[in-house]
C-alpha cells in the first residue's frame, strides 16, 4: 500500500530523516515510536505532502504523493490542532470534511454516530466552537474527523497524548477494528509504548531519523521496546 | 527586571519570521517614515515664515496655537489607525516571580516611547527653533515645546483606553469616530470653540509656565486610569480566558447553487462571521460605500474627474482589497489540513473570487444613489467596479500566493488591540494608483468617455480570460505550497 524508497529530508544540511525502504502492505496497523527528534511527525508530513522529500519517493497506491493528488480521496489524516477549523461546531466541521469527500450529511451522521460512546456527549449538539473546546475534546473531534469517507489510509500523530483513560481505550478498540475489520492502513505514532503495542500488528522504532528496529508485534515486543528504550537512556546518562 | 523585559522585547522582535521574511516591505516603511519626517521637518523650519505670509498682521506664534486643536484631533485619528499598541504575551510571566504593577508599567512605559510620540517633535523643534531667532522668549518656547509634548503622550495613553473599549465592539472604529467627530462638529458650529481653549490654554502654559501641572495632571491621571484596566486585565480569568460563546448558525444552504464551490463559500462566509478580525472587517464596508459623501459633495473635488476612478475603486473594492489581501492566510490556522484534503485548489480559489465579486456588484448597487452627484459619477463607479472584478480580484489572488504571514483569528486580545498596521494600508496603493492614473490620464489626454472605455474593456478582459488567469494563479498556489504550509506554521 505504502511504499516509501530512499526517502531523506534535510534542513540546511542538518539531517533528519532518512529511510532506506519500507513498506507498508494493506490492511496492517502500523505504529510509529521514537523519542523527540526522530522523525516521526516528519514522516507523516512527507507521506501527506506537507514537506517536500530532499530525496527520495512516498508512493501510496502507486501514486507518487509528491507528484500528483490523486492519493488524497483514499487518505485522511491528523496530525494536530491545526487540522481543526476553529470557528465551525464539530458539526460543521465534520460535514465540511464530509463535503470534501463526497459524503453527504445523513452519511456523517451515520458515521459519527457510531462515536456517541467516544465522543462521551462532550462533542456533538453542545453549540461551542472547536476552537472553545478542552485540548481533549478537539482531539476527540480531530480523530473522528480523520474517519469520514471511508478512507483506505489513516494518519494519526500521537492519537492518545491528551485523552483521558477511558477515551483511549475506547480509541485501541475504534483503531484495531478499522485494521482487522475494514482493511484499513491505520499509522500512528505514540510515546505510550504499551498503547502502541496493544493497537499495532507492527512496530518500527525510529531513532535520529533512521529506523533502528522493526517488529512483529508479540508477547515479548513491549518489554523489548522498553529495553531499547531504557538502554538509550542508560547510554545517555553515560554520555554525560 | 525591566532589563529582563527588554531583552524579551528585543527578541521577539527580530525574532519573529515576520521581520526577517519581510526585509524589503520594512525598507519602505522606513522610507516611508522618513519621507513624512523630511516633511514634517520642512514644514517646520518654514512654518514661521508661511504664517507671517498669509496672516500678515496676525502673530505668528498666535496663529499656530489655533491650529492646535486640528493638529490634536488629527494625531488622535491616526494613532487609532496606524500605532501598534504595545503588545506583550504576559501569560508565561504570571507564573513567575513577577509582580504584576512591573508588568503593567513596563507596557505602559513602553508606549510612551513610541515612535508616535516623537514624530510630531520634527514639526515642533524646527519651529520652536525660528521661534526663538525671531525674538521670542527662550522660556517661553522650552514650556510650549514641553506643554506639547505631553500632549502628545496624554493623546498616546488616550488611545489605549479608547482601543480598550473599542476592541470588544463589532464596529471597533465607533468610538473613536464619535470622538473626533463630536468634538469636531462642536467646534465648527461654534457650540464650544475648542479652537479657543486649546489656543489659549497653550498661550496661557507659554505664558505662566505653572499652568503646565494641568496638562500634567491630565496625563497622570489617565496613565493610572490605564493601569487600572490593564491589571485588571492580568488574571487569566480575565482577558486570557476565552469566553465561550453560543454558537449562532445561519442558513446558508442558498450556496448550494455554486455547485462545487458551495462547501468552500460557506467556509469562508463563516471565517467572516465569526472571527472579530474579519468581522470588524465586514463592518468597515460601510466606511468603504460611504467615502464618496467624503469628497462629492465639495465642489473642488466633485469636478476632480481623476477622483472618480480612484473613489469608485476603493468604495466598490472595499471588501475585495480587505480580504483579498489576506488570502489565503485567513485559513492559515487550518492551511495544512486543508492541505492534505480532497480539495482542488482551484475551487478553493474560486470561491474566495465569487465572494469577491459579489461584494463588488453589491457594493456597486448600494452605491447608485451617488448618481445625485451627477450621472458621470455612476459611470466611472461602474468602470471601476468592472475593473476590480476583472482586473483586481486576479491581481490581489495572485499577490495572496506571496502572502507568507500567518494570522491568528483566535487570537485573543490580551495586550492585542489592532491587528492591522500601516503595512496593510500601503499594500492598497498599487491596486488603486494603477487605474487611477490610467484614468486620469485618457481622461485628461483624450476624453472622459474614452478612459471610461479603457477601464470596461480592461475589467471584461480579465473576466472574459478568468479562467486562464485562475489556472495560472492555481499553478503559483501549487508552487509555493511547501513554503506557505512552513510559514503558516509558525507564530509570527
Amino acid at each position: 500500500m505504502i511504499h516509501t524508497k530512499d526517502i531523506s529530508k534535510s534542513y540546511s544540511g542538518t539531517q533528519v530523516l532518512k529511510i532506506d525502504e519500507l513498506d507498508i502492505p494493506k490492511g496492517q496497523s502500523f505504529g510509529l515510536v521514537g523519542n523527540n527528534g526522530a522523525g516521526k511527525t516528519t514522516y507523516f508530513s512527507l507521506l501527506l505532502d506537507l514537506i517536500n522529500p530532499s530525496t527520495g519517493t512516498i508512493t501510496s497506491n502507486d501514486i507518487v504523493v509528491s507528484q500528483s493528488e490523486t492519493w488524497k480521496p483514499f487518505t485522511s489524516a491528523f496530525i494536530d490542532e491545526t487540522f481543526l477549523i476553529g470557528y465551525l461546531t464539530p458539526e460543521e466541521y465534520f460535514y465540511f470534511i464530509g463535503d470534501l469527500r463526497g459524503q453527504n450529511k445523513a452519511d456523517v451522521d451515520a458515521l459519527t454516530s457510531k462515536f456517541e460512546d467516544f465522543f462521551n456527549g462532550e462533542i456533538i449538539g453542545k453549540k461551542k466552537y472547536l476552537r472553545d473546546l478542552s485540548k481533549g475534546n478537539q482531539k476527540k473531534a480531530g480523530i473522528v474527523g480523520a474517519l469520514i469517507g471511508n478512507p483506505e489510509v489513516i494518519v494519526l500523530d500521537e492519537p492518545f497524548a491528551n485523552l483521558d483513560p477511558t477515551t483511549q481505550i475506547r480509541l485501541k478498540q475504534i483503531l484495531k477494528d478499522l485494521a482487522k475489520k475494514q482493511g484499513v492502513t491505520v499509522l500512528v505514532s505514540s510515546h505510550d509504548l504499551m498503547h502502541v503495542t496493544d493497537v499495532c500488528e507492527r512496530i518500527v522504532v525510529l531513532e535520529k531519523g533512521e529506523v533502528v528496529k522493526d517488529l512483529e508485534t508479540n508477547p515479548t515486543t513491549l518489554k523489548e521496546l522498553e529495553a531499547h528504550f531504557a538502554k538509550s537512556a542508560v547510554s545517555a546518562s553515560e554520555e554525560e | 527586571m525591566i532589563k529582563h523585559f527588554l531583552k524579551l522585547e528585543r527578541k521577539q522582535y527580530f525574532r519573529s519570521s515576520y521581520w526577517q521574511k519581510n526585509i524589503a516591505l520594512n525598507i519602505l516603511l522606513v522610507f516611508f517614515a522618513l519621507y513624512m519626517i523630511g516633511i514634517f521637518v520642512f514644514l517646520g523650519v518654514f512654518l514661521f515664515k508661511i504664517l507671517t505670509k498669509f496672516f500678515p498682521e496676525q502673530d505668528p506664534f498666535v496663529v499656530a496655537n489655533g491650529f492646535m486643536f486640528f493638529w490634536i484631533l488629527g494625531e488622535i485619528g491616526m494613532r487609532f489607525f496606524l500605532q501598534k499598541l504595545p503588545v506583550m504575551s504576559v501569560k508565561p510571566l504570571l507564573t513567575l516571580p513577577v509582580k504584576r504593577s512591573t508588568v503593567v508599567n513596563f507596557v505602559l512605559g513602553k508606549s510612551a516611547l513610541s515612535f508616535f510620540n516623537f514624530f510630531p517633535l520634527f514639526l515642533t523643534i524646527p519651529f520652536g527653533i525660528s521661534l526663538i531667532n525671531n525674538g521670542y522668549p527662550i522660556s517661553q518656547v522650552f514650556t510650549w515645546l514641553l506643554a506639547l509634548f505631553i500632549i502628545s503622550l496624554i493623546a498616546n495613553f488616550l488611545n489605549f483606553i479608547l482601543e480598550a473599549f473599542s476592541s470588544d465592539l463589532n464596529i471597533p472604529f465607533l468610538p473613536i469616530l464619535i470622538l473626533v467627530g463630536g468634538l469636531y462638529g462642536l467646534n465648527h458650529f461654534g457650540i464650544i470653540s475648542f479652537t479657543e481653549i486649546v489656543a489659549n490654554g497653550l498661550l496661557a502654559i507659554s505664558n505662566n509656565p505653572i499652568y503646565i501641572l494641568i496638562p500634567i495632571t491630565i496625563l497622570v491621571a489617565l496613565y493610572s486610569f490605564n493601569f487600572k484596566i490593564l491589571r485588571k486585565k492580568l488574571f487569566l480569568d480575565a482577558s486570557l480566558k476565552t469566553k465561550v460563546k453560543d454558537v449562532k448558525a445561519a442558513d446558508l444552504s442558498w450556496t448550494k447553487r455554486f455547485g462545487d464551490i458551495a462547501p468552500f463559500m460557506q467556509l469562508d462566509l463563516k471565517l467572516i462571521w465569526r472571527n472579530k478580525r474579519t468581522k470588524s472587517m465586514a463592518f468597515l464596508m460601510v466606511i468603504g460605500l460611504l467615502y464618496g459623501l467624503f469628497f462629492y459633495p465639495q465642489p473642488t473635488y466633485r469636478d476632480m474627474e481623476f477622483m472618480w476612478a480612484f473613489i469608485g475603486i476603493f468604495s466598490t473594492g472595499f471588501f475585495l482589497i480587505n480580504f483579498g489581501q489576506f488570502i489565503p492566510a485567513w485559513d492559515s490556522g487550518y492551511y495544512k489540513m486543508l492541505m492534505s484534503q480532497n480539495i482542488k485548489y482551484e475551487q478553493y480559489l474560486r470561491s474566495k473570487w465569487i465572494l469577491m465579486t459579489m461584494s463588488v456588484v453589491i457594493m456597486f448597487v448600494l452605491g447608485i444613489p451617488y448618481i445625485f452627484f451627477g450621472w458621470k459619477i455612476l459611470i466611472a463607479h461602474f468602470a471601476a467596479a468592472v475593473y476590480n472584478v476583472g482586473v483586481n480580484t486576479h491581481v490581489i489572488m495572485w499577490g495572496g500566493s506571496y502572502n507568507r504571514k500567518k494570522i491568528d483569528l483566535d487570537k485573543k486580545a490580551a495586550f492585542n488591540y489592532q491587528g492591522t498596521g500601516a503595512v496593510q494600508w500601503l499594500i492598497g496603493i498599487p491596486l488603486m494608483a494603477v487605474p487611477m492614473a490610467l484614468f486620469g490620464l485618457l481622461n485628461w489626454l483624450i476624453g472622459f468617455e474614452l478612459a471610461i472605455t479603457t477601464l470596461i474593456v480592461l475589467g471584461v478582459s480579465g473576466i472574459v480570460l478568468h479562467k486562464q488567469f485562475m489556472a495560472m494563479i492555481t499553478q503559483k498556489y501549487l508552487d509555493s505550497k511547501y513554503k506557505m504550509i512552513a510559514a503558516f506554521g509558525k507564530d509570527s
